[in-house]
């Protein structure tokens, strides 16, 4: 009995001190969860699952860096098929039966927009992911929103101004019928009444638009000086295709503005030369210097062709990791996962990510917003690896990272190199 | 709004187009469950698989149409042992079990979409031909040679399939078994064949509708989900069965549609589609076309 009572002495010590050595050893207690939602399938499933990619590459590159508080984290990311309608019950089951640490809400303001009453009930701190305006009402004080706009202003106002330069005195509007889109539109419609541009065309379409023909024709009738545009990856496909089969006028001279999905290689890559002369907002293109970018966008470019995703990963990927570096640096200042603390820190501190530094503002927006207004030049078909080059977008605005003045009118840029 | 007697042309020009498009991509559903009562919610995901396959096989140097003509035999079979399974494991244990086959197409829908996520990725999926990307000028009007397509394949279809059920043996024997199942039985004729028959001509029919589809836009594998509504709306409305029914039912959704988004609005196109189909229903039961 003694013997085996010494034994077992034996053990514990031994086991009590390869605990105590140094490595990359986690600690005892279980993984730091961080659950998400992202669309994976469904018109915004190409971005989502490019930024799982780069969200995974930090976790991986975290749990190197031996977790947080010593803890191995540990992703949670179920498919929302991009439907809202699925989301409040992804995040309920993240909180009540995977019981999550923390949260990243899901690309795109469609599908975080139902998710918002709910966290500001629970007193949850929810990093967004590339949403727009949707803590306006609900007011969330624990809401970050990573994305490099802030108010509709910030969005349109490079597009604008653009068209101003060209003299422009009449505009358009074409949104898709969801909230992102009319959110951004009433900001546009806003900037343009101040500006003195006359609206000569105002359309909603639904999400379940096929066709663009009829209100590409539609536009061309109304003989507007510019075009904004605010569509999903979809729907930006079949209007640039419809533009260019029918025309949109050579009055236009400025096209685009909030097109989503002409960010994304292989929707850049399959319209190719038709996007020449678009001018349309953008969060990163290759040229802009950004500590730590290059090294994440070829360590991501390397995961991305084993998943089939984006290959380029210019517009989400780099976004999503530093959601997740500024999760770290608050866990890691704070040593703590409490909600609370990680806010203030998140509100009073400058987040250092591979897309700039970052402070927010009261309403949990970039305080220093920088969208880019980027147009297309000399695209040439069927090439992915041209997008990698500076110069295929050129800067117009922000100033601080303009590499080129636009080129007006709209059929004129479409054959500029 | 916008109004012009140039315009107005120009919608109904297009309505025609899109019409014809409505059309082509409802007719595989006409037979399947038109004529044959099969609740078959999976259609669109099918014709999206036909999408992909013209994707691969035009991959090769085929032209897209071409290549949804080489895939129809190969869909067939595919709607044959669909059937067959269907028959055997919901259809032959009575209506209780038929209507519960809803669930099997709905299922059957999500394998194909997720399979196809699987094998190819979310992104979207174009192919090349000299008519996508191009149009045709008319004086002031262009009209998009991928439309024109679409326009084609929806007449060429129509009119083979109303020749085919109505000048064939195994033809008029499908429509003998929309109409009257137990009569065809007593007559010496296997109507479960005849039907297995019909399913594959439906999706056969199905990959030619899915190559029109990756012509007239880009497909990625969700993109089914646009498509329910409106291919029962023009079946429904068309009359169950009728060929060239759906083809009338095709455009006259396509010209509404086309005049209410040039003219009115594009949130009212979705309500076009169904608000006629309510009216419809509410005049004629049966359908426009429909006995």
């Amino acid at each position: 009995m003694r013997g085996s009572r010494r034994k077992v002495l034996k053990a514990g010590a031994a086991l009590a001190a390869a605990s105590a050595l140094p490595g990359k050893a986690f600690a005892q207690a279980g993984p730091v969860k961080i659950g998400m939602s992202m669309p994976q399938t469904g018109s915004l499933g190409a971005g989502g699952q490019a930024a799982l990619v780069a969200l995974r590459l930090w976790v991986d590159d975290v749990n190197q860096r031996g977790g947080l508080l010593n803890r191995k984290v540990e992703l949670i990311a179920y498919d929302d098929q991009t439907n809202p309608a699925n989301v409040p019950g992804i995040y309920t089951k993240l909180l009540d039966v995977d019981k999550v640490d923390l949260l990243i809400a899901p690309y795109g303001t469609v599908p975080t927009a139902p998710i918002m009453p709910m966290v500001k009930q629970r007193n949850l701190l929810l990093m967004g992911n590339f949403s727009f305006q949707v803590n306006a009402k609900v007011q969330h004080d624990m809401w970050f929103n990573n994305s490099p706009w802030n108010d509709a202003s910030s969005w349109s106002d490079g597009f604008v101004k653009a068209g101003q330069e060209a003299g422009a005195k009449s505009i358009a509007f074409l949104a898709a019928d969801q909230e992102f889109a009319q959110n951004l539109a009433n900001g546009a419609r806003e900037l343009s009444k101040k500006a003195n541009i006359k609206s000569v065309y105002d359309q909603n379409y639904p999400p379940t638009t096929t066709d663009f023909s009829s209100l590409i024709r539609g536009i061309r009738a109304a003989r507007p000086d510019m075009v904004f545009v605010m569509s999903y990856p979809n729907d930006s496909v079949a209007i640039i295709r419809a533009v260019n089969e029918i025309g949109v006028g050579s009055s236009v001279q400025v096209f685009g503005g909030g097109m989503v999905g002409l960010q994304f290689t292989p929707i850049m890559t399959s319209l190719g030369s038709l996007l020449n002369g678009v001018l349309n907002y953008n969060s990163y293109v290759p040229g802009m210097k950004y500590p730590g970018i290059e090294d994440f966008l070829s360590r991501y470019a390397k995961r991305a062709t084993d998943a089939k995703v984006d290959p380029l990963g210019f517009y989400l990927p780099p976004f999503n990791y530093a959601i997740g570096q500024m999760l770290e640096q608050a866990v890691n200042a704070t040593k703590s996962l409490e909600h609370r603390r990680l806010a203030e820190y998140l509100r009073k501190n400058e987040m250092k990510t591979v897309v700039g530094p970052i402070r927010y503002d009261k309403m949990g927006e970039w305080a220093n917003p920088r969208v880019v207004q980027a147009q297309f030049r000399g695209v040439a078909d069927k090439d992915t690896e041209q997008f990698r080059q500076a110069g295929k977008q050129v800067v117009i605005y922000p100033e601080e990272y303009k590499t080129g003045n636009v080129i007006t009118p709209f059929e004129k840029a479409r054959s500029a190199k | 709004m916008i109004f012009s007697f140039d315009l107005l042309f120009e919608a109904v020009l297009f309505g025609v187009l899109l019409g014809c498009f409505y059309a082509a991509v409802s007719i595989g559903l006409s037979v399947s469950f038109g004529l044959l009562d099969v609740p078959h919610v999976a259609h669109p995901a099918i014709m999206i698989l036909g999408s992909y396959c013209t994707y691969i096989v035009s991959g090769w140097g085929l032209d897209p149409i071409l290549s949804g003509v080489v895939l129809m035999p190969a869909f067939f079979v595919l709607g044959v042992l669909i059937y067959r399974f269907y028959y055997e494991t919901f259809e032959r244990r009575g209506t209780e079990a038929a209507v519960r086959g809803l669930a099997f197409f709905f299922g059957l829908a999500f394998i194909i979409e997720v399979g196809l996520i699987l094998a190819f990725g979310v992104d979207q999926r174009t192919v090349q031909a000299p008519y996508i990307g191009s149009s045709l000028a008319l004086g002031d009007y262009r009209i998009p040679y991928r439309m024109l397509v679409a326009f084609g394949v929806a007449l060429v279809l129509t009119a083979a399939l109303t020749v085919y059920l109505s000048k064939t043996f195994t033809g008029r024997a499908i429509k003998a078994v929309a109409q009257d199942e137990p009569a065809l039985r007593l007559m010496g004729a296997n109507p479960v064949r005849i039907k297995q028959w019909a399913f594959g001509i439906a999706t056969g029919v199905s990959a030619l509708a899915g190559a029109m589809l990756i012509i007239v836009g880009p497909v990625e594998p969700a993109m089914d989900r646009v498509y329910i509504g409106r291919t029962f709306c023009v079946v429904v409305l068309a009359g169950l069965g009728s060929m060239t029914g759906t083809l009338a039912a095709g455009l006259i959704l396509g010209i509404a549609e086309s005049i209410v988004l040039m003219m009115l609005g594009a949130s009212w196109a979705p309500a076009v589609a169904f608000g006629l189909l309510l009216i419809v229903l509410g005049i004629r039961p049966q359908g426009l076309f429909g006995r």
